[in-house]
């Protein structure tokens, strides 16, 4: 059986030439939940674009194949790869107030995508999407699906986002910080409604975070992230108990604790960043040689 | 919420105001033939330069006075009104509908179109608009249609570059990437998701540019390069008043009063049906 996502050897460069992403490889099981953690601009997102096909047009892919359920995007004529990804992924994403359309109801923008782009009729649409807002626990779809995102509070327009994301039954999902706009005590609800409805569902999700403790919580594989190369990859347990890469640890270290949040307050160790610096520049050294 | 019905409230005079002036305007030049007292056009030198009904030497039936030429200015009024109309509706609509596409494109796509689009804009905004109109109406000819087809080729730069850069702004939004990721074609997200947000812009743009139609229009008659029959328009209801302004005040006034009353409707009716037609707002 193929894996549900096979990034092999990503690299994507600016249209100045610096690499963004450098020899990215994961893999995503069926079913299963892959943590991207790292600090912001480690490309986290950028690789959740890639495989979404919405990367900015300033971001070019260089080099290397990535495979969803076993189909290599990059050979797919453009449009069967829309098809395929808008039939088979999904996005939950950051922000609720700007990824729904303002100046559209929810019931329609929810149902409109399960109609038009997969063909299924409006009942059944209309069905699935009460299911799906019964399973993040909206109450009164009713008022919901007649809403406007504004007359939304930003916890309720998250779980739309999370029951649409969920609706066409896609093999993965990326979730690209799903709750970092939220209020904290929002953010565990969030978390523990995707954590439900992906068991119950069993997708795959790519979960975009820089939240260690997040990570523990939701993932059973993390790939960890820096200047758009994987440091680290392993088994979210493994790397809890044992982090191989300095980096990994530092990190580790640096999240806060609440049992001396101000002690444990530190920043990443500046010799750990040395070593990441010129690993990073000697891999560009080897990558440069054969890629002029 | 709150907010958005205070602002509602405070928005609603306004609206009624401008839509009453408006309705009462379209409905006198419709059913001009019915209302106007007298015929637009009879001449009677026996009854030139009549003062309005409130001052001495008045004559019952002529309610703002006359011409020079005798002939009765309320009913020049009513039917000048037509002309002004038509040109209005036409004309902003026609400007709207190239305008309003050329933006969308350039804004949603973006890139090359958007730099196509984006210089002839500029290029054409560089053209003073009334000696642009007036050269224009010079050499598609006098005559209706090509006032029209004058104000659509001058101001269909205003939507453009409005709605441009509003579709820029909401192409960069996450709904959007949503819908591509979702598998929609790029045509199609242009006209199902980011149209309905530049709505609003539309309509406020369109209501602003038959204002600034109604007074093109007057530019273009009073320099008498409007339509060339005999057919009374405010501009030149104004041109001849400017003649005789020493005997006869009301022949320059009155049309001046129509003009403004009529253009500052359109630009408030405008602002208030935009607030109507943003859900964000309403």
């Amino acid at each position: 059986m193929s894996a549900c996502l096979d990034i092999a050897n990503l690299s994507a460069v600016l249209a100045n030439g610096q690499r963004v992403l450098r020899s990215v490889s994961l893999t995503v099981q069926p079913g299963e939940v892959h943590a991207l953690v790292g600090e912001s601009g480690a490309g986290k997102t950028m690789i959740g674009k890639a495989v979404l096909g919405v990367l900015p047009s300033s971001v070019r892919i260089v080099e290397g194949d990535m495979r969803l359920e076993g189909e290599d995007l990059g050979k797919l004529p453009p449009k069967a790869r829309r098809t395929l990804i808008g039939a088979r992924t999904a996005l939950i994403p950051q922000d609720p107030l700007t990824a729904l359309n303002p100046s559209r109801r929810i019931g329609p923008q929810m149902t409109d995508r399960l109609v038009r782009i997969l063909g299924w009729s409006g009942d059944k649409a209309d069905k699935r999407v009460r299911q799906l807002l019964d399973e993040v626990q909206i109450r009164d779809p009713d008022r919901v699906l007649k809403s406007y995102p504004h007359e939304l509070s930003g916890g309720m327009r998250q779980r739309v986002l999370i029951a649409a994301a969920f609706a066409a039954e896609p093999r993965l999902i990326v979730a690209d910080e799903p709750t970092t706009a939220l209020d904290v005590t929002v953010q565990k609800q969030i978390l523990r409604l995707i954590a439900a409805l992906q068991r119950e569902h069993g997708t795959a999700i790519l979960f975009v975070t820089h939240d260690l403790g997040v990570v523990a919580k939701i993932s059973q594989k993390v790939s960890v992230l820096y200047a758009g190369k994987v440091v680290e990859e392993a088994e979210t347990a493994d790397l809890f108990a044992a982090p191989r890469h300095p980096y990994t640890r530092s990190l580790m270290a640096a999240t806060p604790r609440y049992t001396a949040p101000f002690a444990s307050l530190k920043p990443v160790d500046e010799t750990v960043l040395a070593g990441l610096a010129a690993e990073i520049a000697a891999a560009d050294q080897a990558w440069r040689r054969p890629h002029g | 919420m709150d907010e958005a019905r205070i602002i509602r409230r405070r928005l609603s005079p306004r609206l009624w105001l401008a839509g009453g002036w408006l309705l009462l305007a379209l409905l006198a030049a419709i059913f001009a033939p019915l209302v106007a007292p007298q015929d637009p056009l009879a001449q009677d030198l026996m009854l030139e330069r009549l003062p309005p009904f409130w001052l001495d030497g008045a004559e019952p039936g002529y309610w703002l006075g006359t011409d020079s030429l005798g002939r009765d200015l309320l009913s020049r009024l009513i039917f000048g009104g037509r002309i002004a109309f038509i040109v209005a509706f036409a004309a902003a609509i026609a400007a709207c509908v190239v305008g309003s596409t050329l933006g969308l494109i350039a804004g949603y796509f973006g890139g090359w179109a958007d730099r196509i689009i984006s210089r002839i804009v500029d290029i054409w905004m560089a053209f003073p608009p009334v000696l642009f109109a007036i050269l224009l109406v010079a050499v598609l000819g006098t005559g209706l249609s090509s006032v029209i087809l004058a104000i659509a080729i001058i101001d269909w730069t205003r939507f453009c570059r409005v709605i441009r850069a509003e579709a820029m702004g909401q192409s960069r939004m996450d709904y959007v990437e949503n819908a591509r990721i979702a598998g929609y074609g790029r045509i199609g997200i242009m006209l199902r998701e980011v149209l309905p947000n530049v709505v609003p812009s539309i309509v406020a743009l369109l209501s602003l540019e038959m204002g600034i139609a109604v007074i093109v229009e007057a530019i273009l008659s009073f320099v008498n390069l409007s339509i060339s029959t005999d057919d009374p328009t405010w501009g030149g209801i104004i041109a001849e008043g400017r003649l005789s302004i020493h005997q006869a005040w009301w022949v320059l006034v009155f049309p001046l009063i129509t003009l403004i009353l009529t253009v500052l409707s359109f630009s408030q009716f405008g602002e208030a049906l935009k607030t109507r037609f943003d859900p964000v707002l309403r």
